[in-house]
């Protein structure tokens, strides 16, 4: 048998303080574990990292490429375009499949019962988000310059990356919203369900008809893209097929829709987890 | 709120709708003591220990938890849980689940040590999505214990596990206890709170018909059982008065009575031919069946 033994400690009414060192700790383990899980897991992980870069290269290089007769505000729009779909799955799939597991299994149940730190279930959740993102705008960059011969400048694939790992904090506030809500079995559908409209509504791959072109506005991926397409020095779909003038989203606008996008969902999501679990 | 309490409901009302789940409960958890929370299904055991957790505010009354409210996060250090349905991270594997919930705790154990000893050593490297059904209550047990609680909470811990696992774990309970740790534990094994417990409370539409030792329950119900071979007739038996109920299995004759002696004495005298005679004292299982039955009528 065992010979560990157990210190207990005396004091009845009250409770134990916990030194910041370890609470930042349990902080970062609780993002480690949450990365970790993430790249194990076979149905995110692997089509998450190969999806975004698989396309870029099939789509948005050789086939963009062979179509666009040599227009050179073709690759930066394509590398940003690319890179907006890439950072939109890992924070709707990963919040809104995970959250609803975890709370309909019971985890969400056991860890608000045990001591974790308050945020750390979500922060740790964003965090893995953002790791993923930053990965994919790594393996897209890389792509980019070696295959598809882009020209920005260093600063520019930087602010991009930037931009878009911030910017995947909106799909997370999304996905934690759906996964606040929904079942475990019923999540992927209803993440997809915003997923596919926001991804064609937002005008990433082709320029919408003038008669529903307005719909790009509720749609995130839009102001995301159009940041990029900002920073890059690429254009829209409408602009670049000849289809008019693109709707328009001033920079700041852009951000100020994301920021709010991603306080209010995220807001209401974790008002909800601290409630019901 | 009582100071020598560790945990305490006080006069703690919680409805579920039209249901009511707690009616005006008092329960108080002392230091050093294995206490079993008892009582049939939809009793308010769950929704007890769930006030207790912070996992559901109480309509009226209040929970504490070391004196401050369970939604503390201080008060919920000195805890340790095991739920009876919680599916972890099934990519992560035991060392890092452990590793994980220790990181919650200001003085946790190393994952090495609580999983020594809750003998999942051997799992340390497995993903806990390949463990067995008991090998994953082994783990979560791991998780209970590694912060190094002064209370554990346990709902149902050995469901699912093989008796020498069950065996371990009572083990280490034990251990626990005599270390200085408390436990609330609910189970529906009666041997296992008769085993373990040092107290037991009884619930029944969320309030407590009884609580003591086991040795006190016993006392509330004053049958006994004897247990013997003989031609008698059942329902001749039924009609004497100090029987209250008689059968016959295939173990023999079975009768439950108050004044065991005058049934035993009649018995001999009545029977010459009587044989494999027991006296058996009213084990946790028959008062509790007693208990809740008269709390249902």
């Amino acid at each position: 048998m065992t010979t560990a033994t157990i210190a207990l400690e005396n004091k009845l009414s009250s409770g134990v303080r916990m030194p910041s060192s370890k609470v930042w700790r349990a902080y970062w383990t609780e993002a480690k574990y949450e990365t970790i899980r993430a790249c194990r897991a076979p149905a995110f992980g692997i089509p998450f990292f190969c999806m975004p870069i698989v396309f870029y290269v099939l789509f948005g290089i050789f086939l963009a490429g062979s179509m666009s007769h040599g227009d050179p505000r073709i690759v930066p729009t394509m590398f940003v375009t690319w890179a907006t779909f890439g950072v939109m799955g890992p924070g709707m799939f990963g919040f809104g499949m995970f959250v609803a597991t975890e709370r309909e299994q019971g985890l969400l149940r056991l860890k608000r019962a045990l001591p974790m730190p308050t945020a750390s279930y979500v922060l740790a959740k964003m965090l893995m988000t953002m790791v993923f993102t930053l990965i994919i705008m790594i393996t897209l960059i890389v792509a980019a310059v070696f295959i598809g011969h882009a020209r920005l400048t260093v600063g520019q694939y930087l602010l991009v990356t930037v931009i878009n790992v911030l910017g995947s904090l909106a799909f997370c506030a999304l996905g934690l919203f759906v996964g606040t809500r929904a079942s475990a079995k019923s999540a992927p559908a209803f993440v997809n369900l915003a997923y596919v409209p926001m991804m064609h509504l937002g005008g990433l791959f082709y320029p919408l008809p003038k008669s529903i072109q307005p719909l790009e506005f509720i749609s995130p991926a839009f102001y995301l893209n159009k940041l990029g397409l900002w920073v890059a020095g690429g254009q829209s779909m409408d602009a670049l097929l000849g289809n008019g003038p693109s709707s328009h989203a001033t920079p700041a606008l852009c951000i100020a829709v994301l920021v709010i996008l991603t306080l209010f969902l995220g807001t209401l999501a974790t008002r909800r987890l601290k409630r019901l679990g | 709120m009582n100071h020598e309490c560790l945990a305490e409901l006080a006069g703690v009302s919680k409805r579920f709708g039209k249901t009511v789940a707690l009616d005006g409960l008092d329960l108080q958890i002392r230091p050093g003591e294995l206490f079993a929370l008892l009582g049939q299904n939809g009793a308010g055991k769950t929704t007890a220990i769930s006030l207790l957790l912070g996992l559901e505010k109480p309509d009226a009354g209040t929970a504490f938890l070391f004196g401050l409210s369970p939604l503390e996060v201080e008060a919920r250090r000195k805890i340790g849980v095991m739920m009876q349905e919680a599916a972890l991270v099934p990519e992560l594997n035991v060392r890092e689940q452990v590793e994980l919930v220790a990181s919650y705790y200001p003085d946790p154990m190393t994952p090495a040590t609580a999983m020594q000893l809750t003998h999942t050593e051997s799992l340390a490297d497995r993903p806990y999505g390949k463990l067995s059904g008991g090998q994953k209550r082994q783990v979560q047990f791991a998780l209970a214990i590694c912060g190094r609680p002064k209370l554990l909470f346990l709902d149902e811990p050995t469901v699912g596990l093989d008796i020498q696992s069950r065996e371990l774990m009572w083990f280490t309970l034990r251990k626990l206890v005599s270390e200085g740790a408390s436990i609330v534990l609910t189970t529906h094994y009666l041997e296992e709170a008769e085993a373990l417990a040092d107290r037991v409370a009884v619930l029944a539409k969320g309030r407590v018909i009884a609580a003591g030792t086991v040795n006190e329950m016993r006392a509330l119900v004053v049958k006994k059982q004897i247990s013997c071979s003989s031609s008698l007739s059942v329902d001749e038996i039924r009609t004497w008065r100090e029987v209250q109920s008689a059968r016959r299995d295939h173990k023999g004759l079975q009768i439950t009575a108050g004044n065991v002696e005058a049934v035993v004495r009649r018995l001999l005298d009545e029977d010459e031919d009587l044989q494999d005679l027991e006296i058996h004292r009213a084990g946790l299982a028959q008062i509790f069946t007693e208990l809740t039955q008269e709390s249902v009528q």
